[in-house]
């Protein structure tokens, strides 16, 4: 399993944001159209995190004119540029499918406040 | 020159290719292993490479030891052949190391398949099941054996309940991902027979 973990580890990125289910997230992806790669941005709800190590994948929701979109990236994929959180989500659970039944103002979630220091 | 190594398959995982892809790929610790013999047709009638794999510290008898004595080389653990059309490149007590073969190359691998004890006809041979309601007694038989008074008998082959798995199987053409020189392992696209930890013979593809 040594020798596994070693090659695994090879693939890992060094750094990935930190970022939890509900968050509203940038993905910033490597997209090729012919022979130039530019770069895209999928941003959306994360409605899902699984699997971990090299597997490890989440799950990005948006609505697109008015067509819920849902897409799956690895963490560790070298097709993502980068990862920004736009806004942290309070949820209180692991996996937000219920959002696919929901739409318009019942979709929202609450954001989360970050509690700051009096001054 | 046509390439052949023995090895252990350590397990599965995924990696990223240059594009970016995920493939799933079988760890294989190849390597290193030793010409122990190199059968020609004047000597044997066929042309073989013997391979020899794992350094084996116990219980080598003399004749063994004599075997391995010839190539100079330690007593091993396995020993497999590989036929080759030209053995001749190969000398005795060559070192076989996984740096034969190369990323993009394609492999054949035979290895023991695991063992799943006896079953029934429908895992064992994908036959379909009867209905399990509405009265039916017939939930997951073979079927009907073959005509009657003509031939008043059961053909051979005819696919049954038996063992299943743990038998020599072969997969062909599975493309080489990495090769890791200096950890003497090798990744390959897809699975490989056989559980974790059990010996699988690498060869260059017949296809």
């Amino acid at each position: 399993m040594d020798v596994i973990k070693t090659i695994e580890s090879q693939y890992l990125k060094n750094e990935v944001p930190a970022f939890n289910v509900g968050d509203t997230v940038k993905v910033h992806v490597k997209v090729v159209e012919g022979k130039r790669e530019r770069i895209q941005i999928f941003e959306g709800i994360v409605i899902k995190k699984q699997n971990g190590g090299i597997g490890e994948t989440f799950t990005v929701r948006k609505l697109s004119y008015g067509v819920g979109v849902e897409r799956t990236f690895p963490v560790h994929s070298p097709r993502i540029d980068r990862i920004e959180v736009a806004k942290q989500g309070k949820v209180r659970r692991a996996k937000l499918y219920y959002l696919r039944d929901r739409v318009g103002k019942a979709a929202k979630i609450k954001e989360k406040r970050t509690e700051r220091k009096a001054k | 020159m046509k390439k052949a190594i023995i090895g252990t398959k350590l397990g599965m995982t995924q990696v990223f290719n240059e594009d970016g892809t995920m493939v799933p790929v079988t760890v294989i610790k190849a390597g290193p292993c030793s010409v122990v013999q190199v059968k020609t047709v004047e000597n044997d009638g066929y042309e073989a490479v013997q391979l020899a794999y794992e350094d084996k510290k116990k219980n080598v008898n003399k004749p063994q030891k004599g075997h391995y004595d010839k190539a100079g080389v330690e007593p091993k653990r396995i020993i497999k052949e590989a036929k080759f059309e030209d053995a001749s490149e190969y000398n005795l007590g060559d070192e076989v190391k996984v740096g034969i073969f190369e990323t993009g190359d394609k492999v054949d691998i035979t290895g023991t398949s695991k063992g799943k004890g006896f079953q029934g006809a429908i895992k064992r041979h994908g036959f379909g099941r009867g209905p399990m309601s509405h009265g039916s007694k017939y939930h997951r038989g073979a079927g009907a054996m073959s005509a009657a008074a003509t031939p008043a008998r059961v053909r051979k082959g005819k696919k049954l309940p038996g063992q299943m798995g743990n038998v020599r199987s072969t997969v062909q053409n599975l493309e080489v991902i990495r090769v890791d020189e200096e950890m003497n392992v090798m990744l390959v696209k897809g699975a490989v027979p056989g559980s974790r930890g059990s010996v699988v013979m690498i060869r260059q593809t017949v296809k």
